[in-house]
């Protein structure tokens, strides 16, 4: 059984369908990949198993258990944790007291404390800005906030919707690494990117979405080499 | 000098009333952006409210020993449970089912829970004032020239106390972060594990409970009320809310005290009837050299 199944999922905003009866799965341990062009619905299926919107249609299955009518609080109870599209860190608030936000479904002290090193270990930045208010810091450092939040929850499975977006070449190396870092110690993730060519890196799986239906899905490998994908999302070079 | 300090004395002890009043504005607006017209109205029900507790405990006029404390501490306590339960039933009954919806329509339903309280106020005690017992000794402490009353202190620190509670919950508890959490950005904060139905009911109870204290006090405080009482006190304490910044807890109490310490200052200096005109001159000086309000922070929510 994988750890995620979705399936027929069908979410729509007023008249807009934006998917249209979708279908993909996560297997515990998995980095999987939903790649498409803009508004192709990749936000919107992230957003609908989080519980931000509701599902018209179809079934959401974590852990064997259904969880598409649960309210989003449920849901990040039940393991599922979400770094949102454009970041979304409390600004008034500091890295500090995000990081605990991150953590608040959880009572075990110690083992926040424990995680929260973790965390602070791989991003050293989020450590010298530890009592700066999230608003100030540069997009890059939100991104780094934005994750390590997403962390303090413990998840099974970790949604991240467009990591690398807006930074720099060199940061979107280190987003990278701390990805396959975070699956290497046993979370599972299902990475949303624009930057095709590297979530088919580091994914073993991948979807892609047109405006609301899955087009193609395959192991990344396969994907990286198909014609169609390459033509349309890998800027056709070799 | 000596009317001066009489003054400053006043001033606070209205401006008590002010801030507490204001803070139910802020919180709500804070995390749900809607003007609660309805506030000034609870505040007045939590006077009618605490009159009619009082008329439960046969109180009637001055009381005086051990018993004074039991009855103030049950009817501010009776009070707020019952001004924050109003709250909580007005957002749960009027605002909930608008949240996503544009912003004029919570705010033409909040005129609508305000007109709608008044009624139901109109309809418990008529249109005329209403005494209120005196409940507290009022002894005068003199000094030199200048008088503080008892009732005076009572305000002054009963305000004081809450602010200080308040702001020790929204600072220091798990509660009163996702509060702020909340308020920020509720996508994220749902995504926490927050509950923001909660969180916001919760707002609204403790708002509504502060305007319900403050209810207390100015029965006590001026000895009357009538259902319409909490318009001019509203709209007051929802400029010392925006004078303040809105939004901001510090700023409400403080725009609070600087307009109660503004209404008494003009009444000493100018006169009664311009009092109103000088608040609200000062409303609009401040909000053009600092538009966000004294405390009101401009951080920009997307960097
Ligand atoms: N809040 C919204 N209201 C209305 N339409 C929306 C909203 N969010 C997204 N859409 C529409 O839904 C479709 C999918 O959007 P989205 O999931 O954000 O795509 P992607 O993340 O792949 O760029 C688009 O057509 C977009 O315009
Ligand atoms: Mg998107």
């Amino acid at each position: 059984m994988a750890l995620l199944e979705v399936e027929n999922l069908v979410a729509r905003y007023g008249r807009i369908t934006a998917l249209d009866g979708i279908a993909l799965t996560v297997e515990q341990g998995e980095i999987v990949t939903l790649i498409g062009a803009n508004g192709a619905g990749k936000t919107t299926t992230l957003r609908t198993i989080s519980g931000l919107v509701r599902p018209a249609a179809g079934t959401i299955r974590f852990d064997g258990r259904d969880i598409s009518k649960l309210a989003p609080n449920d849901i990040v109870r039940a393991g599922i944790s979400h770094s949102p599209e454009g970041r979304h860190v409390f600004p008034r608030m500091t890295v500090r007291e995000n990081l605990e936000l991150g953590a608040y479904t959880r009572t075990a002290k110690s083992e926040i404390a424990e995680d929260t090193e973790q965390v602070l270990g791989i991003f050293p930045r989020l450590r010298e800005r530890y009592e700066q208010k999230a608003g100030t810091m540069s997009g890059g450092e939100q991104q780094m906030l934005a994750i390590a939040r997403a962390m303090m929850s413990r998840p099974r499975l970790l949604l991240l919707d467009e990591p690398s977006l807006g930074l720099s070449p060199i940061l979107v190396q280190t987003i990278f690494g701390v990805i396959r870092d975070i699956n290497a110690r046993g979370t599972t993730v299902l990475l949303i990117e624009q930057n095709a060519r590297q979530a088919l890196a580091v994914a073993a799986r991948g979807y892609v979405l047109e405006v609301g239906r899955i087009a193609h899905s395959g192991a990344a490998a396969e994907l990286s080499a198909s014609e169609a994908v390459r033509a349309a999302y890998l800027g056709g070079a070799a | 000098m000596d009317v001066f300090l009489q003054q400053l004395i006043n001033g606070l002890s209205l401006g008590g009333i002010y801030a507490l009043i204001a803070l139910g504005y802020t919180m709500v607006y804070g995390i749900i952006e809607l003007i609660n017209f309805a506030h000034g109205d609870v505040y007045t029900l939590g006077t009618f409210f605490s009159l009619a507790i009082l008329t439960l405990l046969g109180v009637t006029g001055i009381v005086t020993g051990p018993a004074l404390i039991v009855v103030v501490a049950v009817t501010i306590l009776g009070a707020m449970i019952l001004c924050g339960l109003t709250g909580v039933i007005v957002e749960r009954l009027a605002y909930r089912r608008l949240r996503n919806a544009p912003k004029l329509a919570p705010l033409i339903t909040a005129i609508g829970m305000s007109f709608i309280l008044e009624n139901l106020m109109l309809y418990w005690h008529g249109p005329s004032p209403i005494p209120f017992p005196a409940v507290i000794p009022n002894p005068a402490v003199g000094l030199g020239s200048v008088t503080i009353q008892a009732k005076q202190i009572m305000v002054i620190v009963l305000a004081v106390v809450l602010m200080v509670v308040l702001q020790v919950f929204v600072y220091n508890t798990k509660l009163g972060k996702a509060m702020r959490a909340t308020a920020q950005d509720k996508d994220a904060a749902q995504l926490m594990g927050i509950n923001i139905n909660t969180t916001i009911a919760l707002t609204f109870l403790i708002g509504s409970a502060l305007a319900g204290a403050a209810g207390f006090v100015s029965g006590v405080y001026y000895g009357s009320t009538w259902f319409l009482n909490g318009f001019a006190a509203g709209l007051k304490a929802f400029t010392a809310a925006v004078l303040g910044g809105i939004g901001n807890l510090a700023g409400a109490m403080l725009g609070g005290f600087l307009i109660g310490l503004t209404e008494a200052m003009t009444t000493q200096f100018i006169s009664d009837q311009w009092s109103n005109v000088v608040v609200f001159s000062v409303l609009v000086l401040v909000l053009i050299f600092r538009p966000t309000g004294l405390l009101g922070e401009s951080l920009p929510n997307k960097v």
